[in-house]
């Protein structure tokens, strides 16, 4: 089964009781943050504390990931000096303008995993586009590197990099299309942005149903609270499941005849389909395993 | 390593420890522990102070730490962020998982 990101959640880095806390709330990837939830005077030990919660504590099978601080900074080489010996399951690099930047992290990446006995290749990456270059060179990011797992948008930036606010999406609209095209053209994943009003759940949803249905793969979420209602989101319903389990069953029913025609109730069934159907029962098996709350 | 000066690290929030390491004028470590859990833990955070002390290579040192119910990776976090302040140092070791 492929591994679903519908939740990212964040945790600042230099906050140890959310660090302890980040797995239970039954979001697909934890995403521990060094780089803008850390003020200045506070990296170094945010780094310590990251890496430390990494090499000490269990978090079952979430996936890790650990946004780092842009390698421009002079932060971003230290906290990948750190980070990768601890063997988080992906880096999240922030500000991509370019597939150099991506290139320049990944070499530092391959280095120290020589320099630590970690096999090279194990470490996984993630872009985060976060401007108007960034958004328009989407394509040649998402194609920079093997180990990209996903590019992510990350609108705050992108919106002041426009000159705009943020608002109903409608100036998301061009950068969330192109992002997730590249991902579809690298066969990565795309992540959306975070909505940073908490209280509005509403307006969350709204969001969270407008991404899904433009073809994400899930979103970054700030607070433990919009979880359930975002993976409601992707739950597909029951009418959905029951046709998508119909259509697999008839994909193997094909198999078990030898035929490359499959057909339903009288109609012939598309590879596509076939692979959207697939798609569809993950969702659901992955919701079994943190079941969704009424919302 | 050579504690120079005053190093802080950690807060006084939930979970955190709060750890002061200053110049000692006398031999060895002179450390202060209060904890809201001191019954239960006290013994388990001095240890893990001590022990993330002997391994930074700090042999004298005045250490206070407050602790407000970290777990051990977080005082070994703070402890090491504090250490290095103290010692005005950036040559930081990084071991692997294993």
């Amino acid at each position: 089964m492929k591994r679903l990101r519908r939740s990212m959640l964040f945790v600042p880095g230099n906050n140890p009781g959310m660090i302890r806390d980040a797995h239970i709330y039954g979001s697909d990837s934890i995403m521990f943050d060094l780089e803008d939830s850390v003020s200045i005077n506070e990296k170094d030990a945010a780094r310590f504390l990251v890496y430390n919660a990494l090499s000490n504590l269990k978090y079952g099978n979430k996936e890790l990931v650990v946004r780092i601080n842009d390698l421009s900074s002079g932060l971003g080489i230290q906290d990948l000096e750190a980070i990768v010996r601890a063997k988080p399951d992906v880096i999240r690099l922030p500000k991509t303008e370019c597939a150099q930047d991506v290139i320049d992290c990944e070499r530092e990446i391959e280095r120290i995993e020589r320099e630590a006995g970690i096999p090279v290749g194990t470490t996984g990456m993630m872009a985060a586009i976060e401007s108007g270059r960034g958004v328009l060179n989407a394509m040649e990011i998402a194609l920079s590197s093997k180990r990209l797992i996903g590019i992510a948008l990350g609108a705050e930036d992108y919106v002041t990099d426009l000159k705009t606010v943020r608002s109903d999406g409608t100036e998301l609209f061009f950068a969330r299309c192109m992002i997730l095209n590249a991902a579809r053209a690298a066969g990565i994943d795309a992540i959306d942005t975070v909505y940073s009003d908490v209280n509005n759940e509403e307006g969350f949803v709204k969001e969270a149903r407008l991404i899904r249905q433009l073809g994400f793969d899930g979103k970054s979420v700030i607070n433990p609270r919009q979880i359930p209602p975002l993976h409601q989101v992707f739950m597909p319903s029951k009418k959905d499941l029951t046709k998508a389990r119909a259509v697999i069953e008839a994909a193997e029913e094909a198999e078990r005849r030898g035929s490359g025609v499959i057909s339903l109730n009288g109609k012939m069934i598309d590879k596509p389909i076939v692979t959207r159907a697939r798609y569809l029962l993950d969702l659901a098996e992955a919701a079994s395993v943190t079941p969704v709350e009424e919302v | 390593m050579q504690i120079v000066t005053k190093g802080v690290a950690g807060t006084m929030e939930s979970s955190d420890i709060i750890v002061r390491i200053e110049p000692a004028e006398q031999k060895g470590i002179e450390l202060t522990l209060t904890s809201a859990v001191m019954q239960q833990f006290g013994k388990q955070i001095e240890k893990v102070i001590r022990e993330t002390l002997a391994e930074l290579g700090v042999e004298n040192a005045v250490v206070n730490a407050v602790d407000k119910g970290a777990l051990d990776c977080t005082v070994a976090a703070r402890v090491k962020a504090a250490a290095y302040r103290a010692a005005q140092c950036e040559d930081y070791t990084w071991r692997t998982k294993q």
